[in-house]
């Protein structure tokens, strides 16, 4: 009977110390480096209510809601790469290629420039809801604008072809609106096109964690349905999936994933990408494994690029879309290049 | 009892499937026969609810198929279909084990491991159990989707029938496996709980396994019933424009149709 159990699951735990050790590296390593001595107090001070010395308050303010973000943020951008190409059908798919950040990222800056005319505010989370109202539209977008409709299937060219123009159309959206921008975080456009966990702080970790702790667990659930989805949707169907349901859920936890880490961190491509094609070369597709795998792997490997990212020029920083495009890239290069993946 | 009601399938002017009406018994071999275009896999469309748009009723047992749940529907019905693309990695007892999803939620139970196990091997597809889908030729991948289609109704439902829809289910076979899963088909029937309705291309194969053939033309039923009764020489003439000449002899192999 131990021949069908998933041997999936024995990656997990491999996982999950890795994922401790980079965070624990993420934490110490950077600008300015901190000791053991040093955490172990800024903790004990924050239990206490003791007051922070400086480079207490850079660990408690600035380091480690930023080690938080990395794995929250690569957390998120690889689950959301693994639901859309159970979505899609297609193992290249991923946020960033077919338009779901660049239009959560419009989403964003245009609250940034329109939020203080309009006065619409719903707090802090205002800003991850204007990210998640542009995610949607390109997302539907490209999904229906993909689809040949006679069979339901997106053809990879078509797809890409598809996200590439709704692409370039947000990005340009998000260039006009960063020349009104007043705010200097929305004017930087070089931010909402490569990215950075520079600006990590408390608020926008709580939020980015709950987003991405509750979705993951939502998915698991649907993990079973996409699995079946992977043999066709007319075969999904026949397996006893609600299929229209199971869509409408997938694309909107995957615009909410997605679009909160963009509305916070900025586009930050192909780790929705790489994580799961990793995966897929050690245990298959089977989505169960896939997504807690993605999870776990997907924090280890946007830590690993945010490390590269502020050690390389330190104490200059790299934009991290820089580094995960340099890995991403030829990842996907090469899945566009094996033949089974053309259909 | 699967029964078709006045079926009328309709596409643009054309009538694909016209007032077709027709009763499927459990623990007989039901075999649909048509040349090309003659509605075949759109009555099985219809029979598996894969296609909704269509007039008439159809009912599994008592009930009507409209007010099935998909996934009610998926408990009872398992449909092997004609081509399954799948583009991604997975071993050969995972997409074995899609069966069972109708049956369980969360992980698979282990009446739910036991099904795939027996099926793969009621199908001799065990020793791939751990290969990689994608490295297996088309006859090894349509012999795995039989194992998958059938855990998915290995245990009786309670109360209820099982329908087995095979829609050309001989394509990428050689001959020793196209009789192999004939006869395995055939032994499942000893179970009489299970209603089986197939497609095939091939007569000679209606002829010696068949036991009601169903012949389509033009998507109206011009003939159905024992397989003496439907396979005569007037029948398959019209329906295919070749006029065969038909052996009767005895034992399971008596009736044969050649063609000059």
């Amino acid at each position: 009977m131990s021949k069908l159990s998933n041997r999936g699951s024995r990656w997990i735990p491999v996982f999950g110390v890795l994922l401790f050790i980079t965070f624990v590296f993420s934490l110490k390593l950077g600008a300015i480096s901190i000791t053991w001595s040093e955490i172990q107090t800024s903790l004990s001070k924050w239990l206490t209510d003791g007051d922070l010395n400086l480079t207490e308050r850079i660990f408690f303010q600035i380091r480690l809601p930023r080690a938080l973000a990395g794995v929250l943020v690569g957390a998120s951008l690889a689950v959301a790469g693994v639901l859309m190409q159970a979505l899609f059908r297609n193992p290249i798919v991923e946020p960033g290629l077919i338009g779901t950040s660049s239009g959560a990222a419009f989403g964003a800056s245009l609250y940034f420039v329109l939020g203080a005319v309009i006065k619409v505010h719903f707090g802090e989370w205002t800003l991850p809801l204007a990210a998640c109202f542009g995610g949607t539209i390109s997302t539907v977008c490209v999904f229906l604008l993909a689809q040949n409709r006679s069979t339901g299937k997106s053809s990879i060219v078509t797809l890409l072809l598809v996200g590439l123009a709704i692409n370039a159309l947000f990005l340009s959206g998000v260039g006009f609106l960063s020349y009104l921008a007043r705010d200097p975080q929305a004017r930087s456009i070089t931010f909402w096109n490569l990215g950075t966990l520079s600006g990590a702080n408390w608020v926008s970790v709580s939020i980015i964690g709950a987003v991405t702790i509750v979705c993951t667990f939502v998915a698991m659930r649907y993990a079973k349905q996409l699995n079946a989805l992977m043999m066709g949707e007319e075969e999904a169907v026949l397996l006893g999936v609600n299929l229209k349901r199971l869509q409408i859920i997938i694309i909107a936890i995957n615009v909410l994933l997605v679009a909160v880490s963009t509305a916070f961190m900025g586009i930050i491509s192909f780790v929705g990408l790489v994580v799961p094609h990793l995966l897929r070369l050690m245990n298959g597709s089977d989505n169960r494994f896939l997504i807690i795998g993605s999870a776990l792997a997907g924090g280890i490997l946007l830590s690993l690029a945010d490390l590269v990212s502020r050690l390389l020029l330190a104490p200059a920083e790299l934009p991290i879309g820089i580094v995960t495009s340099l890995v991403g890239v030829p990842v996907f290069i090469t899945l566009l290049r094996k033949r089974q993946y053309f259909f | 009892m699967l029964e078709a009601k006045n079926i009328t399938v309709t596409a643009g002017s054309k009538k694909l499937l016209d007032d077709v009406s027709a009763q499927f018994a459990p623990g007989k071999l039901n075999l649909i026969i048509g040349p090309n275009g003659a509605g075949k896999s759109t009555l099985m469309k219809v029979l598996s609810k894969q296609n909704t748009r269509y007039e008439g009723e159809v009912h599994y047992q008592s009930s009507n198929i409209r007010t099935l749940s998909d996934l009610q529907m998926a408990k009872v019905r398992a449909v092997l279909s004609q081509n399954i693309d799948l583009a991604f990695p997975l071993e050969v007892w995972e997409v074995v084990m899609m069966g069972r999803y109708p049956h369980f939620t969360g992980s698979p139970r282990l009446i739910d491991e036991q099904a795939c196990e027996e099926a793969m091997k009621f199908f001799e597809v065990e020793d791939m159990a751990e290969r990689n889908y994608l490295t297996l030729s088309g006859g090894e991948r349509q012999r795995v989707h039989f194992a998958r289609v059938l855990t998915q109704l290995w245990y009786p439902a309670e109360g209820q029938l099982r329908y087995l829809l095979l829609d050309e289910p001989l394509t990428f076979l050689d001959i020793h496996y196209q009789f192999q899963f004939m006869h395995k088909v055939t032994d499942l029937l000893e179970k009489k709980d299970i209603v089986v309705v197939g497609v095939v291309h091939d007569l000679n194969l209606a002829a010696r396994f068949g036991d009601e053939i169903f012949l389509l033309k033009g998507g109206q039923l011009i003939a159905s019933g024992p397989k003496e009764h439907v396979l005569t020489e007037d029948n398959i003439s019209d329906a295919f424009h070749l006029t065969p000449i038909i052996y009767r002899g005895q034992g399971k192999s008596g009736l044969q149709l050649i063609f000059e």
